[in-house]
Parts: C-alpha cells; sequence; structure tokens
C-alpha cells in the first residue's frame, strides 16, 4: 500500500480529528507543565552554583532533603498538619453529605449543594485572611468571648500556628470533602438498607455495615483532593501561621527564591511529588479494594 | 425521614462556612480601626478609602486583563480538548487527557515554581503575560471538565442531521454545536474568570512586582491599620463573585434544560 494513501486514510479517520482538536491544548501542556516538570526533576540531580545549576549529575541534593533535619522537620509537619486538616475536614464533612443525600427532598439537593459551594468560590486570600482576623489575639473570637463573659482572659488562638491552620484549611476545603462523599451515598442502592432492616439490624448498624462501606470511594476521594492541595498550601501558612509555622511550599520558596539554591529547591518539590504520589496510589489501591468488594 | 440532630448539625456546618463571609460586611460599616466586638457606630468611610486608593486601581486593572485573558484562552483550549475527548476516539487519550488535567492534583506551588525556573531560564522576563501562562494552565482542567459535560449531552444525530443536509463539519460547528454548548461555554468562561481573579501563587510567583489584586490583599492583610478597608474591598469583590457565580449557574441550568439531561446538581 502506497504512503500517501495510507496517509490520507489516517487523515480521514476519526484518530486524525482527535489528534487535529487535541493538539492546541495538548501541545500547551507539553510547553508549560511536561517541560517544567521534566526540567525539575533533571535540576534536582545537578550540582548548584551560583543561582543556577551545572554538571556534574549528583544525588547529594536528595541526602541533604532527606537527611538534613530542617527540612526533615517541615517536611514532617507539612504531613502532621495536612493529616490533621484532612481528618478533620472530612470527618465533619460526612454527616452534612450524609443529611443532604439521605435526607433532604431531591428536588432540594441542588439548593444545597450550591448553598455548600458559594462560599468556596469567594477568594481564597480572603478567607484565609479572615481567620487570621477572627482568631487573632483580641480579635472577633476573644472579643466577642470576652464581651459575653465567656471566657476571661484572650484565648489568642492564632497563637497556636498548628490548630489555627488546621480550623482554616477545615473550613476553606469543606466543599471539596462533602461532594465526592455525596456523589457515592447518592449512589447507595436505598433497596440494600431496607433489606438490611428487613433482616434485624438497626439503622446504626445498617449504616455501619452497608452505607458506609459503600460510601468509602468517595471519602478517599475526599480524603486525596483534601490532602494534596493543603501539603501545598502556601498563603495559610504565612498568614495563618505568620511565617513561624513554614510547611512545604514556603521551604520551597525560601530555598528556590531567597537562597537561590535551584537544585536543593528541586529535590524537595521532586520529594514532595513523590510523597504525594505515594499516597495518592495506596488510596487508589484502597479505593479499587472497596470498589472490587461493593461487586 | 426525619433526622432533628443531623439537621441541626448541618445547618451549624453551613454557619460555619458563612461565619467568615458575614462578617465582612459587618465589619466592613464597623466604624472603628479594630477588627472586635462590640461594634461601633456605622461608616462608609472604609469604602471611601478603598475607593481612593491608586494601588488598588492598578490592581483590579491588572487582575481584569489577566482574568479576562486566561478565562478566554482557558475556554478556548478547552473547548478544544473537551470535544477531541468526548467526539473522538484515539489512541493515547488516556495520558494526554491526564496531562492537561494534572494541574487539578498537583500542588500549584510546584508547579508554579517549575514554570518559573523554566522561564528565567530561558531568559522570558517576568510581567502579566507570564502570569495569564501560569492562570491558563491551571484553568483549562476547569474549562475541560465544564465543557466535556456541555458536549457528553449533545445528541450526535443533530450533527449527522446537518451533515445529511449539507453542512461542512466547520459550518455544522459553527451553526449546530457551538449554539448548543454555548451556556457551558459562558459558565467555563466565567468559573475561569473567577478562579484567575482569586489565585495568589501564580500571580505573586510569575509576576514582576505589577500590583494583582490577590498579591495586594495579601500584602495589605499583614498591616492591622488597613484591615478595615481590605473588609470593605472583600464585600464588593464576595458580591461580585457571588453575582458572576449566579449568572453562571443560571447559564448552566439552562444548558442542561436544553439538552434534556436530568440535573444532577452543582459545579464540580
Amino acid at each position: 500500500m502506497a504512503n500517501g494513501s495510507r496517509w490520507g486514510r489516517f487523515r480521514a479517520s476519526e484518530a486524525a480529528s482527535g489528534y487535529a482538536l487535541v493538539s492546541p491544548t495538548a501541545i500547551y501542556a507539553i510547553l508549560l507543565l511536561a517541560t517544567p516538570m521534566a526540567t525539575i526533576l533533571i535540576y534536582s540531580v545537578m550540582t548548584s552554583a551560583g543561582g543556577g545549576v551545572t554538571l556534574p549529575f549528583t544525588l547529594s541534593n536528595y541526602q541533604e532533603v532527606w537527611g538534613g533535619r530542617i527540612y526533615q522537620a517541615v517536611m514532617i509537619r507539612s504531613l502532621w498538619i495536612s493529616t490533621a486538616v484532612t481528618a478533620t475536614t472530612v470527618l465533619l464533612a460526612y454527616p452534612v453529605a450524609y443529611y443532604v443525600s439521605f435526607h433532604v427532598a431531591p428536588s432540594r439537593k441542588s439548593l444545597w449543594l450550591f448553598l455548600i459551594t458559594i462560599p468556596f468560590w469567594t477568594s481564597y486570600v480572603i478567607r484565609v485572611a479572615l481567620w487570621r482576623v477572627i482568631l487573632g489575639y483580641e480579635g472577633v473570637v476573644d472579643s466577642a468571648l470576652l464581651g459575653t463573659g465567656l471566657a476571661a482572659e484572650p484565648l489568642n488562638i492564632l497563637a497556636n500556628g498548628p490548630l489555627a491552620i488546621v480550623i482554616t484549611l477545615a473550613h476553606a476545603y469543606a466543599p471539596f470533602a462533602i461532594l465526592p462523599i455525596f456523589v457515592s451515598l447518592e449512589k447507595v442502592d436505598r433497596a440494600l438498607l431496607e433489606a438490611g432492616q428487613d433482616l434485624g439490624e438497626s439503622r446504626w448498624t445498617t449504616f455501619l455495615r452497608v452505607t458506609l462501606p459503600l460510601s468509602m470511594p468517595g471519602v478517599l476521594a475526599a480524603v486525596l483532593i483534601v490532602f494534596i492541595p493543603t501539603v501545598g498550601d502556601y498563603i495559610t501558612p504565612e498568614l495563618i501561621g505568620g511565617g513561624r509555622t513554614p510547611m512545604i511550599a514556603n521551604l520551597i520558596e525560601s530555598e528556590m527564591l531567597r537562597q537561590r539554591d535551584q537544585a536543593v529547591g528541586s529535590a524537595i518539590a521532586v520529594t514532595v511529588m513523590l510523597i504525594v504520589g505515594v499516597i495518592s496510589a495506596v488510596f487508589l489501591l484502597l479505593n479499587r479494594r472497596f470498589i472490587g468488594g461493593a461487586k | 425521614m426525619r433526622a432533628p440532630g443531623l439537621r441541626a448539625y448541618a445547618v451549624i456546618y453551613l454557619v460555619f462556612l458563612y461565619a467568615p463571609i458575614i462578617l465582612l460586611p459587618i465589619f466592613a460599616f464597623n466604624d472603628s480601626r479594630v477588627v472586635a466586638f462590640p461594634l461601633q457606630s456605622f461608616t462608609t468611610g472604609w469604602f471611601r478609602q478603598m475607593a481612593a486608593d491608586q494601588v488598588l486601581q492598578t490592581a483590579v486593572g491588572n487582575s481584569l486583563i489577566i482574568a479576562f485573558s486566561t478565562a478566554t484562552f482557558a475556554t478556548i483550549l478547552g473547548l478544544f480538548a473537551a470535544r477531541a475527548s468526548v467526539r473522538y476516539a484515539w489512541p493515547g487519550k488516556v495520558p494526554v487527557m491526564g496531562l492537561i488535567m494534572v494541574p487539578l492534583v498537583l500542588p500549584e506551588m510546584i508547579v508554579a515554581v517549575a514554570l518559573l525556573t523554566v522561564l528565567l531560564s530561558m531568559g522570558v522576563s517576568l510581567s502579566i503575560f507570564t502570569i495569564i501562562l501560569g492562570h491558563v494552565l491551571i484553568c483549562t482542567p476547569f474549562a475541560v471538565t465544564i465543557l466535556s459535560s456541555a458536549f457528553q449531552s449533545l445528541d450526535r444525530s443533530l450533527e449527522e442531521a446537518a451533515y445529511d443536509l449539507g453542512e461542512t463539519p466547520a459550518s455544522t460547528f459553527r451553526l449546530i454545536i457551538l449554539p448548543l454548548v454555548m451556556p457551558g461555554v459562558i459558565a467555563s468562561f466565567l468559573i475561569c474568570f473567577t478562579i484567575s481573579i482569586d489565585e495568589f501563587i501564580m500571580s505573586n510567583f510569575l509576576g514582576s512586582g505589577e500590583p494583582i489584586l490577590s498579591v495586594y490583599i495579601f500584602g495589605n492583610f499583614r498591616f492591622p491599620a488597613r484591615v478595615p478597608s481590605m473588609m470593605a474591598l472583600g464585600t464588593v469583590l464576595v458580591a461580585v463573585s457571588i453575582t458572576l457565580l449566579i449568572i453562571a449557574e443560571y447559564f448552566r441550568r439552562r444548558g442542561v434544560a436544553r439538552s434534556g439531561a436530568k440535573d444532577t446538581g452543582g459545579f464540580l
């Protein structure tokens, strides 16, 4: 078969239309996303020199990042805070998702979801900064508690960096946790619940043995959706932690832009991607197990 | 089914979600330099102080330019990718679409510093343009998601009918497909616009120090004396976002109704 007609047939095929259509977006993503990621990967195994990188290739950046006490401390703190935020957000969100899915009339579900997502669409910087005003020394919470006599002295929650960060982020990521859980609860076959109760289970045991396992894919999705961005959050540690509770993003900033050590900065970024990747993979595997178990 | 305990919890949760936003107008009109109870007398002075701020005006101008360009480009790129992904089968769809959607699941800080490193090493000087490049990258996945659902609810026989009646692929797209997915296009534009206005990390790290709205707000909240006028600015922004959101939701629902599908809830 001649090359020309094969090319002609390819051009008329469905695949060619698909490639032609997707190419502008794909090229954009390759140039501005894949290339920078590859660059970071290469920089992380090069030697840092005067604000740039040079040969030879080395693994010493990773030794420095994985072995250095400050790096370890910041990374462990970030993971610890993100875990606390994720657990708090998901635990607080589950009952709301359950309520909307099981106890709200179908015609009003959209309204509830809309109400839940509205705060999410208002400026993230403003929402985070507002918690600084609310939780700060003699701020809104303190002045309200002192004024009503519920507290004798200012609580100054803001001084407790990790606690303030957990409150702020549990608020900021609430819709991200509610929506996936809600979606998985909507898929629960209501006949199974009746069957459970007909077979003598109480409401509570039906929930534990039927509803909860069936909604686990949504819970795991919520965990990932909250965990990934909170690990990399930059604004909250700056505004709420007052720079005294730096997390990974702040570490990357100080390494890349203040110390101008692109090699070590890249190694930190790659390490974070590895950690996030491993955690995501574990959760996706767990999710597969639950989906498998549901069959 | 009634569950008074759960209902009370859900309502309290909503109050928690809205509490910070409700504080905005309360303290924006409160005549005190300190954001704390008890409230003082009513004032519009913080709004006047905000309106007189030259830097803020520049920042708003810059942010509008960025958001308008970002929303336009991201929606166009989203249209291409969503159409290719929904309508056509092609080998390698999963990895290519995965790459396009990856900014949704990567910490934004990493995307930003990676982009910054490449731009600086290529000698590109930072400007509003580089911020737009970054914003388009993170808005495109949202555009693809919204537009994919618009294309999915499209009846393919309409397109085939147009071909049978002698339309070309281009004219079919313009006359049949685009009008049908228009509500999705508008929703995508508005969502990308909102994301871009709010976005901080790219605006902070990919800019060259021109005032940008989110960066300006971030900087000003650090000075207690500036906080009340920031509350006024926040009030205006929240009002604008909610208005845009309601318009976007209206178009989304109209799109769902037009294609005859069942409404399955809000965005995301």
